[in-house]
């Protein structure tokens, strides 16, 4: 490296408190000129426990923390604990919490894939413009999760054997409206952003990520998807009512930060159609399993391991009971820690600039990351 | 997809030398899991991987279980001196041997056993072939010194932060980590916070919760508390 | 400068009561001390460092988007160095491992300078109270100006916090006893930074700044 066109390497400590990070991660990268020639990520600066918490707290107790691991989608993150525990304890969950469960899932997608977009473009340098579109929309959607769970942002909405409320009929009536009124903010986001000269310039063939790779680091989600491998959980799992619905799971070809940007309109415009048809056909009847017990619940010993796909990934709980009202074990699963297995990969060879973006289009969320 | 049974079996066909026992799952959910010896866990994990009948490309989840013994088990931690694991050379040979406990054919879980190991357990999907789960997991031999086991991230890339944040929380060394640091504590901590016998530095203060065994800890915490009854 | 009497947001500008300075203002003509010029300028471009660290973040951001529009209260202008901002708003939990970082962003921020603890994490470790890795409240380590409890807060008291934050600005003194910190010779502007001990943060908290609370118990 020492010849007369290169000097020394730089070595830039980014984080944990920068502009660009998502929160407080970091990364140690080593700098040839522009240059990424090497990257460490550092986490733990917002491991706040929430797994030897939920040790010494009952099962219902860990609910409220489970909004907490990724705060953008704390509906998807309620299911996916909710699932792993029906799982341990065999618990039935009723037909109309079902397809709650989905509408709630699917708006948590678009509020966090909206705002996903608005964050990458504030990496690109667009400068809060495309933010301020999607937190328009958050706003609405939050507004309704207010209405129906009493907070905007902690939901704490799903329970063990179905969903805590059931909404009324205005709410499904104004839901209803706000997600006929979606595509139409899709078409006016993707004409704003998707032909962009620069956003182009800036995406395509940048931080390329090759299927083999990407499986054998365990990376899931759109992330995944954008690189062509068609692992959806909803499809392959098939948990919930999914199965019941109609949808298709939008695959990339290149595995750039142009197609994982994509791949979130994509997912959109498909939850767009897995809501239009949960209002459809959503059944009456109780949201909640009349047997369901949450207080001075104990499930009987042994493990069980529940899944779903969130908005970032395969969001997963480990649970492991030996028969008392704590869990011996609560693992979380997650998503964007993995997702960032191979970030360092990703950005070799580019520009310092590139690492930010494509940093962005993984979508971390430092709660979830650290937990 | 296979039974882990026929799993079990055709390991043990193809590793004679191999210790493969099936680990039950009483609950509902009814996973049983496989426990493997530290030996030949790489070996096995690779043929796992690149089995044509499992392709098992997809190492999904990583975790690491305390189980310290029984009787510590079952009663609430004490304030005890947290357990300091002496660190081991991480190029030392793999393969801690397993507990003469632990050679029995079929055994429940782990819950019922008299405990005294930390674990690493494995979750495996198939990403081609779309099935799963088979759960490995692997045993140290105990808590304190024998803490080794051999590093699965050279197979599943995915396991690399996993398995640095259980020789963090849990103090297990995988040998052939390419990269085994602390991922979420600062370099300098020395404690395994996620071992149940773990005591935090005491510096919150007391407050009232209708958590049994928070009033226990406090009750520790705090020595002047006769009159605490909640 | 006489002292005034009352303890309005506005301190009366010299021997000139109230009441006689509204009369006059009426006609037109406006009168007004320096420390009130000071305190309405500054009030009123406060520029909070960009300064995210867990859920609460995301409600400070919603509160700079359209719908509630920091702006309308001079404060929109977040700057991602802590060189050029006026008011840490620490928004969201601090863990050990991060207060170090959060203390050294503090020393950079030149003076005068303001922190708001915003939600129950940054006051207290909210729920999160029994990690192992998480500070318990901020105040440990650097003077806190505004608390705003909620978990997270909704952008609106997150305004509210910052309203009154202006009116405490408004009601600092240029001199005398009584005069804002930073006009203040003696009073500490750096705070020491605390180290990463080998089971916990040295120290574990300023003791200058932070005394545990004496617990009432039952007897």
């Amino acid at each position: 490296m020492h010849d007369e066109f290169h000097g020394d390497l730089l070595e830039v400590s980014m984080g944990p408190q920068h502009p660009s990070t998502h929160g407080v991660f970091r990364m140690v990268v080593t700098l040839d000129g522009e240059q990424i020639v090497k990257l460490k990520p550092v986490f733990g600066y917002l491991h706040r426990n929430h797994e030897k918490i939920a040790e010494s707290t009952s099962y219902l107790g860990s609910m409220p923390y489970t909004d907490r691991l990724d705060y953008l989608c704390s509906m998807s993150t309620n299911w996916a604990y909710a699932l792993a525990v029906e799982k341990l304890s065999g618990q039935a969950v009723p037909d109309r919490a079902q397809y709650l469960r989905i509408i709630m899932a699917e708006l948590t997608r678009l509020v966090n894939h909206s705002c996903l977009v608005g964050f990458l473009f504030n990496d690109l340098g667009t400068s809060f413009t495309p933010l301020l579109y999607a937190f328009r929309e958050r706003e609405k959607i939050l507004d309704l999760f207010e209405s129906l769970s009493g907070s905007r942002m902690m939901c704490n909405y799903q329970r063990f054997g179905g969903c805590r409320v059931d909404p009324s009929p205005e709410w499904l009536a104004a839901a209803r409206t706000l997600v006929e009124g979606f595509p139409r903010f899709l078409d006016e986001y993707e004409t704003m952003l998707t032909g962009n000269e620069i956003m182009l310039a800036r995406t395509q063939g940048v931080g390329r990520l090759d299927p083999a790779h990407a499986v054998n680091a365990g990376i899931t989600g759109p992330v995944l998807r954008a690189s062509g491998v068609g692992y959806d959980l909803r499809k392959v799992d098939g948990y919930g009512f999914y199965p019941r619905f109609d949808f298709r799971v939008p695959l990339g070809e290149h595995g750039d930060t142009y197609d994982r940007y994509m791949m979130r309109i994509l997912e959109m415009r498909e939850s767009v159609k897995i809501l239009q048809q949960a209002f459809r056909d959503l059944p009456a009847g109780p949201v909640m399993d009349p047997k369901a017990k949450l207080r001075g619940f104990r499930p009987k010993a042994g493990e069980a391991y529940g899944r779903l796909e969130g908005p970032k990934g395969e969001l997963g709980f480990y649970l492991i009971s030996d028969g008392s009202p704590n869990p011996w074990r609560y693992r979380v699963r997650p998503p964007s820690l993995i997702n960032l297995t191979l970030l360092e990969e990703m950005c070799l060879g580019h520009t310092i600039a590139d690492a930010v973006v494509i940093l962005g289009s993984i979508d971390i969320v430092l709660g979830e990351v650290d937990r | 997809m296979e039974t882990p049974e026929q799993i079990r079996d055709r390991l043990l066909a193809r590793f004679p030398a191999a210790k493969v026992e099936l680990v039950t799952n009483p609950g509902t959910a009814a996973e049983h899991s496989l426990l493997l010896d530290a030996a030949h866990a790489r070996d096995i994990a690779l043929f796992l991987r690149d089995d044509p009948a499992l392709r098992l490309d997809y190492c999904s989840n990583v975790t690491g279980v305390d189980w310290p013994e029984k009787k510590t088990a079952v009663s609430a931690p004490k304030t005890a001196v947290p357990t300091l694991v002496e660190r081991v050379d991480p190029n030392a040979l793999p393969g801690t041997p397993a507990p003469a406990s632990a050679l029995g054919s079929t055994r429940s879980t782990p819950a019922n056993d008299s405990g005294n190991y930390l674990e690493a357990v494995y979750h495996l999907y198939s990403m081609a072939l779309k099935h799963g789960p088979v759960i490995i997991r692997l045993r140290t031999g105990n808590r304190t010194d024998r803490v080794t086991l051999p590093s699965l991230t050279p197979v599943w890339r995915a396991a690399d932060f996993q398995e640095r944040e259980i020789f963090d929380l849990y103090g297990i060394v995988f040998a052939g980590h390419p990269d085994l640091r602390r991922l979420l504590m600062w370099d300098e901590f020395q404690d395994h916070p996620m071992r149940r016998d773990y005591v935090a530095p005491d510096d919150f203060e007391w407050e009232p919760t209708p958590h049994g065994d928070v009033h226990e800890r406090a009750k520790g915490h705090y020595p002047t508390t006769e009159g605490l009854k909640g | 400068m006489s002292e005034p009497a009352h303890h309005t947001p506005f301190p009366s500008a010299g021997n000139i009561s109230d009441a006689e300075r509204e009369d006059l203002r009426r006609h037109g003509i406006l009168i007004s001390s320096l420390e009130e010029l000071y305190g309405w300028g500054r009030s009123n471009s406060i520029w909070p460092l960009q300064f995210g660290l867990a859920c609460c973040a995301i409600e400070m951001i919603a509160a700079a988007t359209a719908r509630f529009d920091i702006a309308r209260f001079g404060a929109e202008i977040f700057r991602p160095s802590p060189r050029q901002a006026d008011l840490m708003i620490v928004s969201g939990t601090v863990t050990k491992k991060m207060a170090p970082q959060v203390v050294r962003l503090w020393n950079q921020m030149p003076e005068p300078k303001y922190c708001i603890a915003m939600g129950a994490c940054a006051i207290s470790g909210g729920p999160f109270k029994q990690g192992y890795n998480v500070l318990k409240g901020i105040d440990r380590f650097i003077p806190v100006d505004i608390y705003i409890p909620g978990c997270p807060p909704r952008p609106e008291a997150l305004l509210h916090g910052l309203t009154q934050l202006q009116d405490k600005i408004r009601a600092e003194r240029i001199s005398g006893p009584q005069a804002a910190r930073h006009l203040q010779p003696d009073a500490a502007s750096e705070f020491p930074v605390p180290d990463f001990g080998a089971h916990d943060l040295q120290p574990p908290s300023n003791p200058n700044l932070f005394t545990a609370p004496v617990l009432p118990r039952k007897a």
